[in-house]
């Protein structure tokens, strides 16, 4: 275990040693079969259940390319700017492991399917590009759960059940090259390009990208080196961070960590590391001495993949606009500046706002719930923007009676709240909350006398032309109608009768 | 049972597949009298053949029952209909315990089965049950089955071949007129010849391997044992074609197979002799023949001439590279957590360890030596010079193949340098055993067709020789029609099969039944 208390202060590191960078992300892919066998992908099924001779890796049974996987990872390669190989081969990686079935895992070794791309991203405002080394197709593994311990880890356990239900289902392995220059910016550059590569994968329909289910897994690989040194420091690999959080911290422990061991002048050893969630720490794995010789050869049981250059073409033609295209659009037609657009995607808004403009909203109107009394109730209640229960039909609607003056922003925000609470529409929610704005001008003129009546000191002072004082009469109003009131038309009318 | 009655069993085991099918067509004979017969003829020799591991006595009548019932609805029958057949047991079965020779599959229970499994039994191919092999198709002799080896016919002391014995032994012995062979170095056609029978391995993907137990994934080909060409090719036809299941298979249709071996003519066809396989190392006897062979096919029209394949020399160290690895990795699936034996699993072991176990225990020498060769082979700096280096090798064979098929339409060798050799003999050296394959090999490697034939006898051992008759791939039909002209012509010469000649099974020392 790592002495925490020999951490060296994250600045303090920065101030003398230069981080490189690394990730190699894991996606399952939607499809709706597995990789090599016909079996389907739907998570969460009761478990052993979606299993064949082929994913269980039975005596005689033999792997078929699913043809809908090899798309899904063309068209990442092409949006990740990547070539497209020609002709390759899958490779076996083999090691004996309870949850891999054929203790071999079925994967592309020197031969990936795509290679040599770039994505962009963006922290705070600075951009930077992140080199792909190379995207490639496996199989997913089975799940191993340990029985009887009190951590659900291997060690202490009383025994372990296997899962084979993820056996076999499509993944692909996003690589980088190594980031270098990020500075002090490395933790939250790490984050933002796992972001941007999750909006460009859910973009692209090629999965459902959820980091809790395990759909989207990253390994985040660490270096330090002296400012100024000709070579990179000695690296690790942290394995399965799995949220955008932890991929940040991650970084930001290794760094903190590996400056403690270059200062007390030490080596950083070339190893495997665990992330843990709960404090952020990282510990020791396996060493490359120990590391596995996996044997890779191509794969005799499939004939090689050699996607038709026309075929690849109209994948590329029919890519969806990409997140960065589709920002830089948006900005333009909404009139952001950047580091409004940044923010807008980094609080994963971007699609809301878009369809609540597309519903009607103008951009400014959608911006302002989503960012505002939405995003304050997803973080009160610790969920996404998106998840919360909302469409942006409803936002436009709310906007659009905003607009028209049937409510203000304080009954908007109790329509929304009615929404939110599963009270139905906003319609429904306006109608059983009684929250229309009091347009009746007998009622409002009712309620304007009677606040003048309430209040004779401060309808002297506005007679006397102290017209700011109306203020006052305008806030009894509102309190009258519990809020319903158009303010605008009570100081119209407060201010008529005191002339 | 009458002595008439067992005359007549006694006939009907001797027939051919296609006349079977034709009697059970015509209704001349049930589908389950000739499925009783051949159960009857097993349980009469086997005890001494041991070409059996499993016999589906139950199966096998019920399948002849539904060939009988259909026949009577007048539903179309296929051509091999009601005709019994040997299962190699490598092949998965779901109503048969599946175990490849090996203690690690003792008592499994496929809950599929093979393309191949599933082609027979829609043809109405009746199956009597699962022959012995060599454990994982690893040998030449069927002496390293876990179960014990299988005798040859011809002298119960001695090997059927292998890794196909039991199949082999099943048809020299008729027990079955048809019996289904796996081939990666030689293991349907030696077999084949050493028994005195007709042995094809298809071109590679021109048979279905989903549900063949995998040894070398690249060279694993399934394929018919018979005791005629005409009953080889039909059933080469049923167990044939492409199969969505297999990524490798030949999308392609099944070469005209039968038609070929009909058509028993050579005239005209330019038949080649490898130079450097005319070395030192074979049976006098064996050599004898074959020159025979050739001279009969020049004899018959054929136009023979001498090719030279100068890397056929490299394809025996090759394949020991090659077959090895693919097997290191295909066989590390047998870990004890799904399927099979699983050693040791007290609660008080490891997964890694009752994993050790098991495979210490299930697995026997030859397996074992085969999957750390292939480990090696393909281990980190190693992979270069030996997987890499025996992959050139094998582009340079195939090659070889391509330039010799440009000047001649079918290559000819003796498929086994030696006739069958005495059961232990080279059980202790390896080595000695994989010269067994030295001239099968080549056409694995490359993949393209090749059968053996019967073409007489070692003077020296009175054992049976098998010509090789080598064909590029998807030509299948070409072995098949030098086959069947050299069968004629030979069988013309001995006035019968060659196999008549072998002594009846109850009357060799050592039988006694
Ligand atoms: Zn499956």
């Amino acid at each position: 275990m790592t002495d925490l208390a020999q951490l060296v202060p994250y600045d303090e590191a920065l101030s003398r040693y230069e981080p490189v960078i690394g990730l190699e992300t894991h996606v399952e892919l939607g499809t709706a079969t597995k990789m090599f066998c016909g079996c389907p992908t739907t998570f969460g099924l009761e478990p052993n259940s979606a299993v064949c001779p082929v994913c269980l890796g039975l005596p005689g049974s033999l792997p078929v390319a699913n043809r809908a996987a090899i798309e899904f990872t063309i068209r990442i390669g092409l949006a990740l700017n990547c070539s497209i190989a020609s002709w390759c081969r899958f490779a076996r990686k083999n090691y004996f492991y309870p949850d891999m079935p054929k203790d071999f895992q079925i994967s592309q070794y020197d031969e990936p399917l795509c290679t040599d791309g770039w994505l962009d991203v963006d922290v705070d405002g600075r951009a930077f590009r992140v080199g792909i080394e190379r995207v490639h197709l496996e199989e997913d593994t089975g799940k191993s759960l340990h029985m009887g311990g009190a951590t659900g880890r291997i060690h202490g356990a009383d025994y372990s059940l296997v899962d084979y239900n993820r056996a076999g289902i499509p993944l692909v392995e996003v690589v980088t090259k190594p980031v270098a220059g990020t500075g002090v910016l490395a933790p939250e550059a790490a984050r933002a390009y796992v972001t941007e590569l999750r909006d460009l994968l859910r973009c692209l329909g090629v999965s459902d990208v959820r980091m809790e289910e395990g759909s989207l897994r990253c390994d985040v690989n660490t270096s330090l080196a002296p400012h100024g040194a000709a070579d990179w420091g000695t690296r690790t690999e942290t394995k399965n961070v799995n949220s955008l959080r932890s991929v940040e911290r991650a970084v930001r422990f290794e760094i903190a960590r590996q400056a403690a061991v270059l200062d007390a002048g030490q080596k950083v050893v070339q190893e495997t590391r665990h992330f843990h969630e709960d404090s952020g720490s990282t510990t020791a794995g396996r060493s490359k001495e120990e590391a596995q010789d996996y044997r890779y050869f191509p794969e005799p049981d499939l004939v090689p993949v050699a996607p038709a250059r026309d075929w690849v073409e109209q994948i590329r033609a029919s890519l969806p606009e990409l997140p960065a295209a589709r920002r830089a659009r948006l900005q333009a037609d909404w009139g952001l500046s950047g580091a409004e657009m940044t923010h807008l995607s980094n609080a994963g808004a971007v699609d809301l706002v878009s369809a609540t403009v597309e519903a009607g909203a103008s951009p400014a109107e959608a911006r302002k719930w989503w960012l505002g009394e939405l995003a304050r109730r997803a973080n009160e209640s610790g969920t996404e923007l998106s998840q919360l229960a909302i469409t942006p039909a409803h936002v436009a609607r709310v906007s659009a009676m905003v607009r028209a003056g049937t409510l203000n922003d304080q009954l908007a925000r109790q329509v929304l709240e009615g929404v939110l609470a599963g009270e139905g529409d906003p319609d429904t929610v306006v109608e059983a909350r009684s929250l229309a704005i009091v347009s009746d001008e007998g009622a409002l003129a009712e309620a304007v006398d009677a606040a003048i009546a309430a209040n004779p000191d401060v309808a002297a002072k506005v007679r006397d032309g102290k017209t700011a004082a109306a203020g006052a009469l305008v806030g009894a109003v509102m309190k009258a109608t519990r809020g319903r009131a158009d303010a605008e038309r009570a100081r119209e009318l407060i201010l008529e009768r005191l002339s | 049972m009458a002595a008439g009655g067992a005359g007549m069993a006694r006939e009907l085991t001797r027939l051919t597949a296609a006349e079977i099918a034709a009697a059970v067509a015509a209704g001349d004979v049930s589908a389950v009298e000739v499925a009783q017969a051949h159960l009857d003829r097993i349980v009469a020799v086997d005890p001494d053949v041991r070409a059996f591991l499993h016999v589906a006595g139950i199966g096998a009548l019920a399948a002849a029952e539904d060939v009988d019932r259909k026949r009577a609805a007048g539903e179309p029958l296929g051509p091999l209909a009601g005709v019994p057949l040997a299962l190699k047991d490598v092949m998965t079965t779901t109503d048969m315990p599946t175990t490849c020779g090996s203690k690690i599959l003792d008592g499994w229970r496929p809950p599929y089965d093979a393309t191949v499994t599933r082609r027979l039994r829609d043809a109405g191919v009746v199956i009597l049950g699962k022959t012995n092999m060599d454990e994982f198709a690893m040998g030449s002799s069927t002496e390293n089955s876990a179960y014990g080896p299988s005798h040859n016919p011809w002298d119960l002391t001695r090997i059927p071949g292998g890794s196909s014995g039991g199949s082999s032994a099943a048809v020299a012995a008729y027990e079955a007129p048809l019996a289904i062979g796996t081939d990666t170095g030689g293991s349907i056609r030696q077999p084949a010849a050493v028994c005195g029978i007709v042995g094809m391995k298809p071109t590679y993907g021109g048979s279905s391997r989903y549900g063949l137990v995998a040894f070398a994934s690249s060279l694993d080909t399934p394929g018919p044992l018979a005791r005629t060409v005409l009953d080889a090719a039909l059933l080469h036809e049923v167990m044939s074609g492409h199969d969505p299941r297999d990524s490798t298979s030949v999308d392609a249709p099944v070469p005209p197979v039968v038609a070929a071996a009909r058509h028993a003519d050579v005239s005209g066809l330019r038949v080649g002799v490898v130079t450097e396989f005319s070395g030192g190392g074979y049976q006098s006897g064996v050599r004898a023949r074959f020159t025979e062979a050739v001279e009969l096919l020049e004899s018959l029209g054929a136009k023979v001439v001498e090719v030279s394949c100068p890397h056929f020399s490299y394809a025996l160290p090759a394949y020991y590279l090659i077959a090895p690895s693919e097997c290191s990795s295909n066989l590390a699936r047998f870990d004890a957590m799904r399927f099979g034996l699983r050693a040791g699993d007290d609660g008080t072991r490891s997964a890694d360890e009752v994993m050790s176990l098991t495979r210490e225990a299930g697995f026997g020498a030859e397996v074992k030596r085969r999957i750390m060769l292939g480990t090696y082979a393909l281990s980190s700096g190693y992979y270069d010079a030996y997987y890499g280096k025996a992959q050139q090798v094998r582009t340079l064979i195939t090659r070889d193949f391509d330039a010799a098929f440009e000047q001649v339409d079918v290559l000819v060798s003796p498929t086994t340098p030696t006739t069958a050799f005495p059961i232990g003999e080279r059980a202790d050296d390896p080595m000695a055993m994989y010269l067994a394959d030295l001239f099968t090999i080549p056409s694995d490697l490359a993949g393209n067709a090749a059968i053996s034939v019967p073409c007489g006898l070692a003077p020296e051992d009175g054992l049976p020789v098998g010509l090789q008759i080598m064909a590029p791939a998807l030509a299948d039909d070409r072995s098949y029609r030098v086959a069947a002209a050299v069968e004629a012509a030979l069988q013309e010469r001995w006035g019968g099969p060659l196999l008549a000649q072998a002594g009846e099974l109850g009357e060799q020392a050592g039988g006694g039944r």
